[in-house]
């Protein structure tokens, strides 16, 4: 009975001491705290350059805190890994730029610390879906930045620019197609429904769905390449070997800028609007320096900047942009856009991809 | 030196170190694997621990049972044509100069460097319309107009054997490289040609060898999840693709693992009963 005493204080001891070595160990990140910095991440490739390039170091000289921008794949992908982080107590990002839908996925394991607009300057001057609360209205994402999902085409081959998403489905496009892989990344039901069943409302019930889905397969033949990696189109469309399909706008401005032979057409149905939030991992205590990029994030003039250095579309209201016509018409468009459906890509994802997936497959 | 049988639990100390890696590298993420496999899916967002057989049920369905089987397929036909390109191949490397072999043991090895990623993008141009081998044909007045051989399931195939090849004659190269040449020089002195000494001596000979060989290029060529995305259309896609789709863009581990273990268990399957048709057959001969 003694010697067991014995060996629990001895034990206590060695407790004692590790905590006492943990303490010591985590010196250099509390010292480091002092000069402050934020770990942000941004889609890679030509975003995160043009981010690097032309926006962080702005706000490093405004307001003193350095960022270190990582590269982060699709937002799905990006979200396990940061799920995956976060319950082992890690944030590789404390600030993700991150998809509408997969802020919502987040928001089912409360992965994102919740926001507070009052110290967001122009919070009441963002566009209403570019805000993302929970259910109970506390807020989740900001809006970082918009882009849109135009037709686009190859200029040698279509030297008439197409004006209507129904040219996926003319017999005439046989096997020249390029779509998005993926049901939650495509938004083609929405086009589908926007185009043939007079708005994307015609989803709402699963008839409706069923219905679109049915169009939808009409397109098939025409399709020449499922692509989930952007690259693996963006050259195809640029050497005319795969002359049509969807794109980002942004991304084909910039290869028409660069001499390619690819235009960007926003249809009569307008194009797809989709977007990215500012979203705070619940794992960081970067609290304090994240809500001040945000808050000089969402400042107009930041604003107007992205759009002519980045091409995004802006998130705030036109009217409190210094943005000319034709830069607004450079990165967006006053036709009304196709607003993707994300609520159904959480209510319905199983579902609607094992649709998706025998549609494509089968 | 002569060999002893271990005798003393210290003997077996020089098998903890790979005991451990084998733990630490295959049965734990494995067992892991399995468990999450029986977890319950969240609809949008990720899983719970639990023990549901949904994510098996969902797979148990014509629509999977058909991909599953094309993969397979897929997976033999790569195994059966990498083999009869390599083995004739590699027999006739050893038959050459050792510098000839150095070279060639070098090129091939230098393939392997490639990711699947590389060998994927570059097929798709080799096939391509724009600036594939068809305009070499062109030129040559042996076609019309170029054409694009890709999406499709040539395509597929091509990409997969010149990815599996150079695996293929690593694995021959030793057992034909070891061959007694006094088996063959005995089947030509008794007047077989070379052709048919080649196949009724050097191939039986080695029976083991290619089996062996033909499972290992068919358990890698059913990973392949990038080249059938590339080169073929969505009815080229494997079950690793439609893995992937659900592991990283879906977020559905639990669904995503148990399509995993049912492929591991099928090929394990497989491979048991090739082993088990090849051991039968070896007893009766």
């Amino acid at each position: 009975m003694k010697e067991l005493h014995k060996t629990s204080v001895s034990r206590r001891k060695i407790l004692t001491v590790g905590v006492a070595g943990v303490g010591m160990l985590a010196m250099p990140s509390i010292l480091r705290a002092q000069d402050r910095s934020l770990k942000v991440g941004v889609y890679g490739g030509y975003f995160k350059d043009s981010f690097d390039e032309n926006i962080f170091p702005e706000f490093t000289k405004a307001t003193g805190i350095a960022v270190e921008s990582v590269a982060e794949p699709t937002g799905e992908a990006w979200l396990v890994q940061l799920e995956q982080a976060a319950r082992a107590g890690q944030a590789p990002a404390d600030l993700s730029m991150m998809s509408q839908t997969s802020t919502l996925k987040g928001q089912e394991t409360e992965l994102w610390t919740p926001l507070d607009p009052a110290r967001i300057g122009n919070y009441d001057d963002l566009l209403e879906p570019f805000v993302a609360k929970y259910p109970d209205g506390r807020v989740a994402g900001i809006g970082a930045v918009a882009w849109y999902i135009t037709l686009v085409t190859n200029t040698d081959v279509y030297p008439e620019a197409p004006d209507s998403w129904a040219a996926l489905w003319d017999p005439a496009n046989e096997d020249k197609l390029g779509l998005l892989a993926l049901v939650s990344n495509s938004f083609l039901l929405e086009v589908t429904a926007k185009t043939f069943m007079g708005g994307t409302d015609a989803l709402d019930t699963e008839e409706g769905q069923i219905e679109a889905f049915e169009k939808l397969a009409e397109v098939k033949p025409n399709v020449r390449l499922w692509y989930r990696d952007e690259a693996q189109f963006e050259q195809a469309l640029k050497s005319g070997e795969i002359p049509m399909g969807q794109y980002y706008h942004d991304v084909t401005g910039l290869a028409a800028a660069d001499g390619f032979p690819v235009r960007s057409t926003f249809p009569k149905e307008g194009g797809i609007q989709d977007s990215g939030n500012w979203v705070l991992s619940r794992a960081s205590d970067k609290v304090e320096e994240a809500h001040i990029f945000i808050d000089y994030m969402s400042r107009p003039e930041i604003q107007s900047l992205m759009s002519r250095k980045v091409g995004t579309a802006p998130t705030l209201k036109r009217d409190k942009l210094d943005l000319t016509d034709e830069e607004f018409a450079a990165v967006s468009s006053e036709i009304d856009p196709i607003i993707p459906r994300y609520d159904l890509y959480t209510s319905k994802s199983d579902w609607l991809n094992q649709k998706w997936t025998e549609m494509i497959v089968g | 030196m002569r060999r002893e049988p271990p005798r003393t639990i210290a003997d077996y100390t020089p098998l903890a170190f790979p005991a451990i890696m084998l733990i630490i590298f295959f049965v734990v993420p494995f067992s892991t694997m399995i468990a999450v496999s029986f977890f319950r899916r969240q609809q949008g967002g990720f899983y719970t621990p639990d023990f549901v057989i949904d994510n098996y049920g969902r797979f148990l369905s014509a629509f999977f049972g058909g991909v599953l089987g094309f993969s397979l397929m897929l997976a033999i036909m790569v195994a059966v044509i990498c083999v009869a390109i390599a083995f004739p191949f590699t027999y006739l490397l050893t038959k050459t100069s050792r510098r000839v072999q150095i070279v060639w043991l070098v090129c091939l090895l230098s393939v392997l460097s490639l990711s699947e990623v590389i060998i994927g993008f570059a097929w798709s141009t080799l096939f391509s319309r724009t600036a594939g081998i068809t305009n070499l044909l062109v030129a040559a007045g042996l076609m019309s107009e170029p054409q694009a051989l890709l999406p499709g399931f040539g395509a597929v195939l091509t990409g997969m054997v010149y990815q599996a090849l150079p695996y293929t004659i690593l694995v021959l190269y030793p057992a034909l490289v070891r061959l007694d040449p006094t088996l063959l020089e005995a089947a030509r002195t008794l007047g077989a040609s070379p052709l048919r000494g080649f196949i009724n001596i050097i191939v039986p000979a080695l029976r083991n060898t290619i089996v062996a060989t033909l499972i290992m290029v068919f358990v890698f060529a059913l990973g392949s999840y990038l080249l059938p995305q590339i080169l073929g259309r969505p009815q080229h896609w494997t079950l690793s693709v439609l893995i992937t789709d659900q592991a990283i863009y879906q977020s559905n581990m639990p669904f995503a693992a148990a399509m995993a273990v049912f492929l591991v268990l099928i090929s394990l399957a497989l491979v048991g009963l090739t082993l088990l048709v090849g051991g039968r057959r070896e007893a009766t001969a």
